[in-house]
């Protein structure tokens, strides 16, 4: 596509900057959460990576002046994962780091779940399930009948593809052949109360019959799959899909639930819990960032 | 009253839409499938840039107009008044409403004239539905006139609104001459026995029964509430006060919609004595236009009926 030569995306990968810019979104959004004494962990934590790629590279975008009309769209359709994005649009400056505390709170900007009327920044107000890949494909269509040189990236959840609108949209997306459209879906495997397949917990429908990138593949996207940790690898796929060829695209991102925290991995449990004082030193000494004792024997 | 007929909403929909899109880039038209029926094929036909189809998935187009609006543009919904409503409710909740999204929520089929579809098709509660939903503008237009006023104030008006069309011609009452104004309701026949108070192509008929009861010697006043929400209070009140005593009548549910608001705004502002003829907490059957008046009690002979016992029994 054309945007490549004015994209800073076409600047220098700096992976060492995108792994600590995603260690940082895990700090702040871990230490938000626990002063919230509520919110999303396992979710932010699986997407942190991916968000760290996106606002620190590949998106086109101006923290200054977020309503540049020209900008990349993204919505965060797994709106559960807010404080996730919060703290990945604070440290590019967005808004001070300082008001990632005031997540949760009443008046506070920084709502349960993106509400694009209070936070400047914000593409679409999400958190009802499903909903945001319209969304986006509406902003992605609208960047082509206005001409805008500006793509849609949206992030889903994989427990959220049992939606029915997602596969209305990924029915439609096609047929317009939006390939300004992208499709990341946070593929951790766990739900909040549990998962689909075997197991004591595997409770839960699946998410798609078979592969879940057979079924992007089969209604017409290009389908590239990554590990959703390995930046160098992300980073990759995120250039090679900058030129289109005509398709939407879905990235499958196999992730963590809960990475970054060695008790919260894998545990479909800390999709939403408040963390303990002594939970938190942990989660922030596996962070890299550990505090002061005081703080948590404060609380 | 002889009645002069307006031409059907649907194809003033699909005309007025045209000819906004002549004047205005940002307007596009955003079907699902039914562009025959909602008339949405006269705006393909005429600008075929500007009509996108989105195949019979409601959501995904309610939730594609949200993300089209926030880039600039200005999509006007096709579908049956069931499927813009109720079938994507929480779309419209949380893209469209919550976000202040410029969305044209334009459905027709509204009310009982859906072509004998039955009670899938048919709506009972979307005035109910619409005007609770926080930040949603309602508006049902009584004629073509209106309409097509309603309609050219949607585009220029900016954020979400739902306008109830209808698919059938119904009496025109307003003349070219007439001017929509948003949020203001109208006395459309002066009398000083009993308010009628009425909305959408009802009000043909409630004008209808006004003129059946002025040959019994009862003379109605009649306010047309076009624009249920904002609700024109004062205009309410002042019909309530010109009478006493205030009927409502609505193809509708009477739970929540026309019946409700007004009750509601009279019994915040000035407490009258109020009935309310409509749907009482049914669903409405397949079946001719005038059938299905006379079933429900809405022909304007069945409504000066009704006016008559709620009169004679005070």
């Amino acid at each position: 596509m054309s945007q490549a030569a004015a994209n800073p995306a076409a600047a220098p990968v700096d992976l060492d900057h995108l792994r600590e810019m995603a260690r940082r979104i895990r700090v702040e959004l871990v230490r938000a959460v626990y002063h919230a004494r509520a919110g999303h962990l396992g979710g932010p934590l699986s997407a942190a990576d991916l968000l760290s790629a996106l606002y620190f590279h590949e998106l086109r975008i101006r923290p200054q002046e977020p309503a540049w009309p020209d900008r990349d769209r993204f919505v965060l359709s797994k709106g559960h994962s807010s404080i996730g994005l919060y703290a990945a649009m604070a440290l590019r400056g967005y808004f001070p780091v300082e008001e990632l505390l005031t997540f949760d709170g009443a008046n506070s900007r920084l709502q349960g779940h993106p509400d694009m009327s209070r936070l400047p920044g914000l593409d679409m107000s999400t958190g009802s399930l499903g909903m945001g890949i319209s969304a986006a494909m509406g902003m992605a269509l609208g960047a082509r009948l206005t001409g805008l040189d500006a793509r849609a990236f949206v992030v889903l959840g994989d427990g959220e593809c049992q939606e029915g609108e997602v596969w209305e949209a990924a029915n439609a997306a096609p047929h317009y052949r939006l390939d300004n459209l992208v499709a990341i879906i946070d593929h951790n495997r766990l739900q909040q109360y549990g998962w689909p397949g075997e197991g004591p917990d595997g409770r839960i429908p699946p998410q798609v019959p078979g592969e879940m990138a057979a079924k992007w593949a089969a209604f017409g996207w290009r389908v590239i799959e990554v590990d959703g940790h390995d930046m160098a690898a992300i980073m990759e796929v995120l250039a090679r899909v900058r030129a289109g060829d005509g398709r939407p695209v879905a990235i499958i991102a196999h992730t963590v639930k809960g990475k970054g925290v060695s008790y919260m991995e894998g545990r479909y449990y800390w999709h939403t819990r408040a963390i303990k004082p002594e939970e938190y030193a942990i989660a922030m000494h596996d962070l890299g960032e550990p505090e002061p004792a005081a703080e948590g024997a404060a609380r | 009253m002889t009645a002069v007929m307006g031409r059907p909403q649907r194809e003033i929909f699909g005309e007025t839409v045209a000819a906004l899109c002549a004047t205005d880039p940002r307007i596009y038209v955003v079907d699902g499938d039914v562009g025959s029926s909602t008339r949405a094929d006269i705006v393909e036909k005429a600008h075929p840039d500007r009509y996108l189809q989105m195949g019979i998935a409601e959501q995904n187009m309610l939730g594609v107009a949200a993300g089209m609006a926030t880039m600039g543009l200005i999509p006007f919904i096709s579908t049956f008044v069931s499927f813009a409503v109720v079938r994507p409710l929480d779309q419209v909740r949380v893209l469209i409403a919550q976000t202040g999204a410029n969305v044209k929520i334009t459905p027709s089929y509204g009310g009982l004239f859906t072509g004998q579809t039955g009670m899938s098709h048919i709506i009972v509660d979307d005035y109910a539905i619409m005007r609770a939903m926080p930040g949603m503008v309602t508006v049902s237009p009584c004629d073509d006139t209106e309409a097509a006023e309603a309609l050219r104030w949607a585009a220029a008006y900016e954020g979400p609104c739902y306008i109830r069309l209808g698919r059938d011609a119904t009496p025109r009452i307003f003349g070219e001459d007439h001017a929509f104004a948003f949020g203001r309701a109208e006395v459309v026949r002066d009398g000083g026995d009993v308010t009628l108070i009425s909305t959408g192509a009802q009000t043909a008929r409630t004008l209808e029964a006004a003129e059946l009861l002025a040959a019994d010697g009862i003379e109605a006043h009649v306010l047309h509430v076009a624009t249920l929400k904002p609700l024109d209070v004062a205009a309410i009140v002042a019909a309530a006060e010109r009478t006493g005593r205030v009927i409502t009548v609505e193809e509708g549910t009477v739970i929540g919609g026309l019946g409700g608001a007004v009750a509601e705004a009279l019994g915040e502002h000035r407490p009258t004595w109020v009935n309310r003829i409509g749907l009482r907490d049914v669903f409405v059957q397949s079946g001719p236009n005038d059938a299905l008046l006379d079933i429900y009690g809405l022909s304007g002979t069945r409504v000066a009926e009704q006016v008559r016992a709620i009169l004679s029994a005070a």
